[in-house]
């Protein structure tokens, strides 16, 4: 805790530390998305820019949906009413501004924006993409104003009325937009039609097309970038710290002064616009907005899973479980990847995770006295001997026997889903994040030497999430 | 925090074991998500001067049985073209290589489906799909590429206005509705007609509106609109509020999976008239659901699998033959269409090159498919007559043919 | 006046089935503290049970389609499904929710919504239910028993409100009458004392499913008998229909059972009057309007106390 009122301290005292604490990241998210859109881009095929573009937006859903479902330990099951009211409203604000202010509802892309590369000779920035980035903003607002209209209600009260609330919400946010009118496609229509009923034209339940299609790998990753520098730098305030609080008890929290609700409805807004803004990004990537289909509680549950493998409570590991769980399905429509993964990449993914879950208890502190747990490694390499056995059995049959495992994935999904939470509760990575250097404590325990305990044991033991490791 | 950590202080190894069995499955379960389509691969893959064409479809998910026909029906054609030695272009047969791929219906996996089938799997044309807000997310991105498009069922007018290079072997809402609202008009001589239809699927609102304006333009009133969402069980208020209006008719432009109840709801509550629906009727399990109370209602489709030409009457006979002895559907029968439209486009331009090939499909006329003959007109749509069928003794059986 | 008093019968139709519904969910989060999400799907299972049992009753008799079973064939199909949704729900609690008896509540909530998706897909699958939508066989006549002007009164209404009552009633002198009913009051109250007092509290907990899980089952079996035509297992209506169930016991008082079934009546009928008098399109709206409202202005639910959490 120490750190942190020096950390607190040192910025406090000099107003260019401000300064600068507030403006790189936001030179961090410029820079990765120039460099994705203008040097990874044009170097990968279209489907695979797709696919990243897609990942980046799970990414913002899935460590939006950490601040409440993780950090505050609400339950919230709407996300997906939040993604798509930020998609419409961001969408319908481009389209129709568009029209008004450019007279034609098409994208006027610069350099840095479509997904496949804007025309040869565009401009550095235009007005098209001005209007673009504000309206991603009132989508991220608007989302967040039915937030507090969400969240106030719910919140006040303890226990699951969130959820019930949350899903309910998705399902009105749903039931509303089929009820809307057809998109207005042109110039005439829009002139003909009342004003106020314009921005409300967004397709009904066909779904919202046309919109100008300005979203690309330099706007996804620039608002992923911001997205996680935000949770992580809300994670380490005293904000939170109230939520993180709030998770743990709710009753203790509240005797120990902290405003509950207002925290939780908070974290909840929080979420909110980053789902928003996450909408609009991906309601102007193909110029379809998620139409209502996609944006019942099915989406959120997608959300949710992301969460919940990830980590409750972990901002890399959300995002881990993000690209993963939206990765996987794309990499394998192919047969002949699959294979190739099924051989070398599963293995080496349960690898990988499972040491950072087994290595990530924070049971992993019981010999305080060497301060290590020899046993930690060998149990993965053993456990994962079993796995990559058992699959390949599994595959095999499924082979033999011509068994369409994909009949059976959602089944799997929640086999795995029930089965996680019995084993582990927290989540992959639990609160802890990857860079956490506690996190790969027995990987240093087997290497090291057996006698004598480093100063860092001494201390692991004390070293909850609350030091968030980067002492 | 520390004081829960202690809580769980054995680490067992069952537990662990346990748990990585969990995050097994999980990936697992992602791994097997993207293995069905292989299914629908047909003939020899990537062999020198094969001509790969792409299929995106409901596979999986609620909607399945969709795009399971839709992809029997291609595969059909495919196989027909097949052992007929490809195709012929400029002197040289190309044998076709289908690649289909899964959307589970819903319209965010079209857009990225689409991009794989271009530019993975580098396919000359594309194939799909049934649903139009599916149709909508995928034809952007064939357009974007330059890949010609032909959807097979999408009714919705707004799909084929994507673009130059997309193109429908079916009718469109406007015509089926006026199909609909003309044989209610003049051949079942209707004057007051209800409308119930299914607020949340683009297809059933859009089927609404035209009905309504050619009805109303036929001399005919609309007595009531009500909406009811994909799914609902409890009819009844709905059909009291119609019964009262004392209508003649009642449409219903929804699935059949709703149509059995709306039906048995309505006989109970003393309804005896005909009910009438678009092609999304169009199902087997219509009658086994609806009974007795479906018999005698209408509803326009592609075609009548009892209709005694001989272009049906060779497809259904070997449509049965492959798929064990299944009765092909409308939407079988749309995708074996589109498939040959494509085949047929293809022989004429002599390549697979996007523009030719585009222009090609734009200028198909007086094609002689099964669901009648296609001509594409200059919106990218295709001119064809609509059938009306009547349920009689659970089977949908030939009534009228409106022509366009 | 017929419009109206029609409106009436479907709303006591569709509530009594909310009620039986909305016990479930009341029941265990009375004890458990946590929002079963599995229980609509014990629902399908319920009504797809019935499904399947009256479908391969009515092939042994040889009956026709449309033909009326035998009087008996309804009452021998109820309870084969209550006690097969009886033994699942004993199983469920026993395998994914027992386990996590003192896990934070988020995991029980997580797990609740995986075992719903476990259950809705192998629903789904071809040699279990399939994918399309079934009739169940007809096993009580409809005839009309009396009417007044348009609106009729059929045998089958009668006796779907007639059995959700009988059950409800039953489930009542339960809870207030029986030993058992003390004990399931107690744990509710505070496990951990009730435990100390020499209640088993497992045992308790395990026949709280149990019960929950067979009023599920015949809530699914009277939906099936009312609606014939059974959607498919994973259709998005029947966790709508499982999530308005939940906002009946909390509008009513969630952890109440007489709550429930005053939540259950007062949804039913404020859809159905929704449905008929406003405007059809938003009948989801107004029920989760009124789940808004109620929490907004009596947290505890109309029926409920206000309660003060426990440290």
């Amino acid at each position: 805790m120490a750190s942190l009122q020096d950390r607190a301290a040192h910025f406090k005292s000099s107003p260019a530390g401000g300064v600068w604490r507030a403006l790189w990241p936001l030179a961090v998210a410029l820079i990765l998305g120039v460099v994705m859109q203008l040097l990874v881009r044009p170097n990968i095929d279209a489907y695979s820019s797709a696919q990243i573009l897609n990942i980046g937006i799970a990414i913002i859903l899935a460590v939006s949906l950490t601040i409440v479902n993780g950090f505050t330990g609400q339950f919230s099951i709407g996300h997906a009413g939040f993604l798509a009211i930020g998609g419409y409203v961001a969408g319908s604000l481009a389209f129709y501004g568009s029209f008004a202010i450019f007279g034609s509802g098409a994208a006027k892309l610069g350099i840095l924006s479509g997904l496949y590369g804007a025309p040869a000779g565009a401009p550095l920035i235009t007005g098209g993409e001005v209007l673009f980035f504000i309206s991603l903003l009132a989508g991220g607002l608007v989302a967040a104003l039915l937030g507090v209209a969400v969240g106030l209600p719910s919140l006040r009260l303890r226990g699951d009325y969130l959820a019930i609330v949350t899903l309910g919400f998705g399902e009105i946010v749903r039931v509303l937009i089929q009820q809307t009118p057809q998109v207005l496609m042109t110039k005439q229509d829009i002139a003909e039609s009342p004003a106020w009923k314009v921005p409300l034209s967004v397709g009904g339940s066909l779904g919202f097309g046309n919109v100008p299609k300005y979203t690309s790998l330099f706007w996804v990753y620039a608002a992923v970038v911001v997205t996680l520098i935000f949770a992580y730098r809300l994670k380490q305030s005293s904000t939170g710290r109230a939520l993180l609080s709030i998770r743990e008890d709710e009753i203790a929290a509240e005797a120990m002064g902290i405003r509950t609700t207002y925290y939780k409805v908070w974290g909840f807004v929080i979420a909110a616009f980053f789902a928003g803004i996450a909408g609009g990004l991906y309601a102007h990537t193909l110029g379809i907005s998620l139409s209502p289909v996609d944006a019942g509680f099915q989406k959120s549950f997608d959300i949710i899973i992301m969460v919940v493998l990830g980590g409750l409570g972990s901002i890399s590991g959300a995002a881990i479980a993000a690209a993963i769980v939206t990765y996987l399905p794309e990499l394998l429509r192919t047969p002949d990847t699959l294979q190739k993964f099924a051989i070398v990449g599963v293995p080496l993914l349960i690898a990988g995770f499972a040491m950072l879950a087994m290595a990530g208890r924070p049971d992993n502190e019981v010999d305080l006295k060497s301060g290590r747990d020899r046993r930690a490694l060998p149990r993965v390499i053993i456990t994962l001997g079993i796995v990559t056995v058992g699959l390949s059995v599994l595959a095999f049959i499924a082979k033999r026997f011509g068994i369409n495992l994909g009949e059976y994935r959602l089944i799997i999904y929640a086999l795995a889903l029930v089965i996680m939470m019995i084993t582990r509760p927290q989540g992959l990575l639990g609160v802890r994040e990857v860079w956490d250097r506690s996190l790969y404590r027995p990987l240093r325990d087997f290497f090291a030497p057996r006698i004598g305990t480093s100063s860092q044991s001494s201390t692991g033991s004390s070293a909850g999430p609350s030091a968030g490791g980067t002492a | 925090m520390h004081a829960r950590a202690n809580v769980t202080s054995v680490l067992s190894f069952s537990r662990s074991a346990l748990l990585a069995a969990g995050v097994a499955l999980a990936v697992l379960s992602g791994c097997d998500r993207g293995s069905t389509p292989s299914t629908g691969t047909t003939g020899s893959t990537g062999a020198a001067g094969d001509i790969v064409i792409g299929h995106y479809g409901s596979l999986t998910g609620a909607e399945a049985t969709f795009g399971l026909s839709t992809d029997n029906g291609i595969r059909l054609a495919v196989e027909e073209i097949n052992a007929a030695g490809g195709v012929n272009m400029g002197g040289k047969s190309h044998k076709i290589v289908l690649k289909s791929e899964d959307t589970e219906g819903k319209p965010e996996k079209a857009g990225t489906v689409v991009t794989k089938l271009i530019t993975a799997d580098k396919v000359a044309a594309v194939i799909g799909e049934v649903a139009s807000s599916v149709t909508l997310a995928g034809a952007p991105v064939a357009q974007q590429f330059g890949v010609p498009m032909i959807t097979p069922s999408s009714t919705n007018p707004q799909c084929t206005a994507v673009g130059d290079m997309i193109f429908r072997v079916c009718f469109i809402d406007p015509f089926q509705g006026y199909a609909c609202a003309k044989f209610a008009a003049s051949d079942l001589k209707v004057k007051q007609a209800a409308i119930l239809f299914d607020q949340a699927s683009a297809y059933s609102v859009g089927l609404k509106d035209e009905f309504e304006k050619n009805f109303t333009k036929l001399g005919g009133q609309i007595v009531a609109v009500e909406a009811y969402t994909k799914g609902e069980s409890n009819f009844n208020p709905l059909l009291t509020k119609i019964r009262e209006t004392g209508a003649e008719l009642l449409f219903i432009p929804g699935y059949y999976t709703d149509v059995a109840n709306i039906a048995l709801q309505a006989r109970k509550l003393g309804m005896t008239m005909p009910l009438l629906g678009g092609d999304g009727w169009d199902s087997s399990d219509l009658a086994k659901n609806g009974g007795a109370a479906i018999e005698g209602s209408f509803y326009s489709n592609h075609y009548a699998s009892d209709q005694p030409t001989p272009e049906i009457q060779s497809f259904v006979r070997k449509y049965k033959e492959k798929f064990g002895g299944e009765t092909p559907d409308g939407l079988a029968a749309l995708g074996y269409d589109a498939a040959r439209v494509l085949f047929d486009a293809m022989q004429r331009a002599g390549t697979t090159d996007g523009a030719k090939l585009r222009d090609a499909i734009a200028s198909t006329k007086d094609f002689k498919g099964v669901t009648g003959t296609i001509s594409i007109n200059e919106k990218r749509d295709a001119v064809k007559p609509a059938v009306i069928v009547e349920m009689k003794g659970g089977k949908p059986v030939f009534r009228a043919r409106v022509e366009p | 006046m017929d419009t109206l008093l029609q409106t009436l019968k479907d709303g006591l139709t569709i509530g009594s089935l909310y009620a039986l519904i909305a016990l479930g969910y009341t029941m265990v989060y009375g004890i458990l503290k946590f929002i079963n999400f599995a229980h609509s799907d014990i629902v399908v299972l319920g009504a797809w049970l019935s499904l399947v049992i009256a479908t391969a009753i009515v092939k042994a008799l040889g009956l026709e389609s449309g033909q009326t079973a035998p009087w008996w064939v309804g009452p021998f199909v109820l309870a084969c499904a209550m006690l097969a949704c009886g033994i699942i729900g004993f199983t469920i609690e026993r395998l994914a929710y027992r386990p996590l008896r003192n896990a934070p509540k988020l995991n029980v909530l997580i797990t609740a919504i995986g075992v719903s998706l476990f259950l809705q897909n192998t629903g789904q699958l071809q040699f279990m239910f399939g994918t399309r939508p079934q009739p169940i066989p007809t096993l009580l006549s409809d005839k009309v028993l009396f009417a007044i002007g348009n609106m009729q009164v059929r045998l089958l209404d009668l006796v779907v409100i007639g059995t959700a009552l009988v059950l409800m009633i039953a489930l009542e002198w339960l809870v207030f009458h029986t030993k058992l009913g003390r004990a399931m009051r107690a744990v509710s109250f505070d496990v951990r004392t009730a435990g100390l007092m020499g209640i088993n509290v497992d045992r308790v907990i395990s026949i709280t499913f149990v019960i929950g899980s067979s009023l599920a089952a015949a809530g699914g079996f009277l939906w099936a008998v009312s609606f014939t035509s059974i959607k498919q297992p994973a259709d998005t209506s029947w966790v709508l229909l499982g999530l308005k169930a939940f906002v009946a016991a909390v509008v009513g008082g969630i952890g109440n059972v007489r709550g429930a079934m005053f939540g259950g009546l007062a949804i039913g009928l404020l859809e159905v009057f929704g449905q008929q008098y406003i405007n059809p399109a938003l009948k989801d709206v107004y029920v989760f309007a009124a789940l808004i409202l109620v929490l907004l202005v009596k947290p505890g639910g109309i029926l409920g106390k206000a309660t003060v959490e426990k440290v």
